[in-house]
């Protein structure tokens, strides 16, 4: 487990740097002063109710949601320059008749020719190094719609992996896919974040994973009610609350 | 035109004597690829209620063009499609309302007008009858023309959008999150759709020029593994279709849209027969 650091003097070791962070759409306030510090090479799950704002921290994050307060990203050694980052969105459900192979989709993703001529040699050859990522090869030419949620989440990830991100960003990774499934998917997404050095801020309804894989979790429920390691979060008392009154989502 | 029909000439088929099979033969190679190809995107996209909805749009523009005097009713009828196609997408994205319930909106309405206006001062709608049947053998040169010009440019757009719009059409989230803005390439293809539709109903009928829209896709859906696949088999399917459809309604004396709608649904019914064995 690594150390987190979490002030307002993180220095280098800050990739993310959220700061009070505000939404509202309407009357409604769906965050308020919302402050996360991601650090480098750091796995960060966000938990919450359902409608406690989890998803508009993410979007808010990747700039797709209007807000109030600080997002600063700073990608590690290399001031000034953007960073990038990788988005998994949450999985769609892909129609299982659509004719759309996973190539298909890596082609429509990051080619401007047109998937309907077919992916070209250097792509496909492209293609199979990023499933190769996620050790995934074999599903190139397998339909999106008949793959499993966690075939489907090795696809997105892949997808979220070219080029290498500095931070990983994914929305509810873990909903579909089945219990065996989300320890290889874990597995991959911890030792994507060894080898490449990068950083994970993920949302998560899943607490079974937390102690072994994430190094802070924050308790998001219209603001963060409880940051810290899993161990300090799921045993506090705002853990409690928020999901007692929603009648447990544990 | 004269290249085309000493081509026709040189062929040993009876029905291409005539200069109207010859000049419907042409049209139809063209009409197949675009409709083809068009039909991927209204499948995918899932818009054939919409397509079917511009339909009835160009049918209300024929008849305003017609009551207002306009030499061709039929660019009315183009300018009204794209009205109605740019108003639809505008109301859609500021309306919390279902595609389907805002379609069957707008369908209705044009439906309205158009026999309001087509019977307004007690005239007969009889004079309508050809857009609501079609008749691929009366078609002109200058409409092949257009027809033509609609195909290169359809080509064209699907070259340089279709990853986009395929990737907004099966999954918005990803397509957003990769900073994709379909907006105006979608104002884009349902103005192709209006035009393409608008220019093809006299030819083919406003009854059945949505399963031409539709069911080359729909089969090609059925066999098709990947994107690939999807367009080769659906332009394929539209074009022994059309050919089918015209020589059948030749011997038999039919209307060609609808042989050619039939021959389609025959296509979709032997594609749904192998849908498993395909894919």
């Amino acid at each position: 487990m690594r150390t987190s650091l979490h002030g307002s003097n993180c220095g280098d070791s800050c990739c993310l740097r959220v700061e009070n962070l505000s939404v509202q759409i309407g009357n409604d306030v769906i965050l308020k002063d919302a402050s996360l510090h991601v650090h480098c090479g750091e796995m960060v799950a966000l938990i919450g109710p359902n409608g406690a704002g989890k998803s508009t921290f993410l979007k808010a994050v990747l700039g797709q949601q209007e807000h109030g307060g600080i997002i600063v990203f700073s990608a590690p050694g290399q001031r000034g320059k953007k960073p990038k980052i990788g988005y998994v969105p949450q999985s769609p459900q892909f129609d299982p008749g659509d004719p759309v192979t996973v190539a298909d989709l890596f082609v429509c993703c990051m080619s401007k020719r047109p998937a309907f001529l077919g992916a070209s040699k250097a792509m496909k050859q492209k293609i199979l190094e990023c499933l190769d990522r996620v050790h995934g090869v074999d599903l190139i030419d397998k339909r999106v719609g008949a793959l499993s949620g966690g075939e489907l989440q090795r696809v997105l990830l892949a997808l979220a992996l070219e080029p290498i991100p500095n931070i990983l960003i994914l929305d509810e990774p873990l909903s579909g896919v089945d219990v065996e499934g989300m320890s290889t998917l874990m597995d991959m997404l911890d030792e994507i974040r060894n080898t490449y050095d990068l950083s994970i801020l993920m949302t998560t309804h899943d607490f079974s994973m937390l102690e072994k894989y994430a190094d802070q979790v924050a308790l998001i429920n219209r603001g963060i009610t409880a940051l810290g390691t899993p161990e300090q979060v799921l045993s506090s008392p705002a853990f409690e609350q928020a999901f007692s009154r929603k009648g447990g989502a544990l | 035109m004269s290249i085309w029909y000493a081509i026709c000439d040189a062929l040993p088929v009876e029905m291409l004597h005539w200069d109207f099979m010859k000049n419907a033969l042409l049209a139809i190679l063209l009409m197949a690829p675009l409709f083809g190809i068009m039909s991927t995107m209204v499948v995918t996209g899932k818009m054939s209620f919409f397509s079917d909805a511009l339909g009835h749009s160009a049918f209300t523009g024929i008849a305003i063009g017609t009551i207002c005097g306009i030499a061709a009713p039929l660019w009315a009828a183009v300018l009204f499609s794209i009205l109605f196609a740019v108003l639809f997408s505008y109301v859609r994205s500021r309306s919390n309302h279902a595609a389907d319930t805002l379609i069957g909106v707008f369908s209705s309405t044009a439906v309205a007008l158009g026999i309001f206006v087509a019977t307004l001062g007690g005239d007969s709608f009889t004079k309508y009858n050809q857009y609501l049947i079609g008749d691929i053998l009366s078609i002109t040169p200058a409409e092949i023309g257009a027809l033509a010009l609609i195909l290169v440019f359809v080509i064209s757009f699907w070259v340089i959008s279709s990853n986009r719009l395929t990737l907004t059409a099966i999954y918005p989230q990803l397509a957003s999150s990769r900073g994709i803005r379909v907006g105006l390439s979608q104002t884009v293809y349902t103005v192709a759709i209006a035009i393409t539709v608008t220019l093809t109903i006299s030819s083919v009928g406003l009854l059945i020029l949505n399963s031409l829209m539709v069911l080359p896709a729909a089969a090609s859906r059925n066999v098709s593994k990947n994107l690939k696949q999807y367009h080769l088999f659906s332009v394929v399917f539209s074009l022994i279709a059309g050919i089918l459809g015209l020589v059948v309604s030749f011997y038999l004396g039919s209307s060609a849209g609808a042989a050619i709608s039939l021959s389609l649904a025959a296509i979709f019914g032997i594609s749904f027969c192998f849908r498993g064995r395909c894919k």
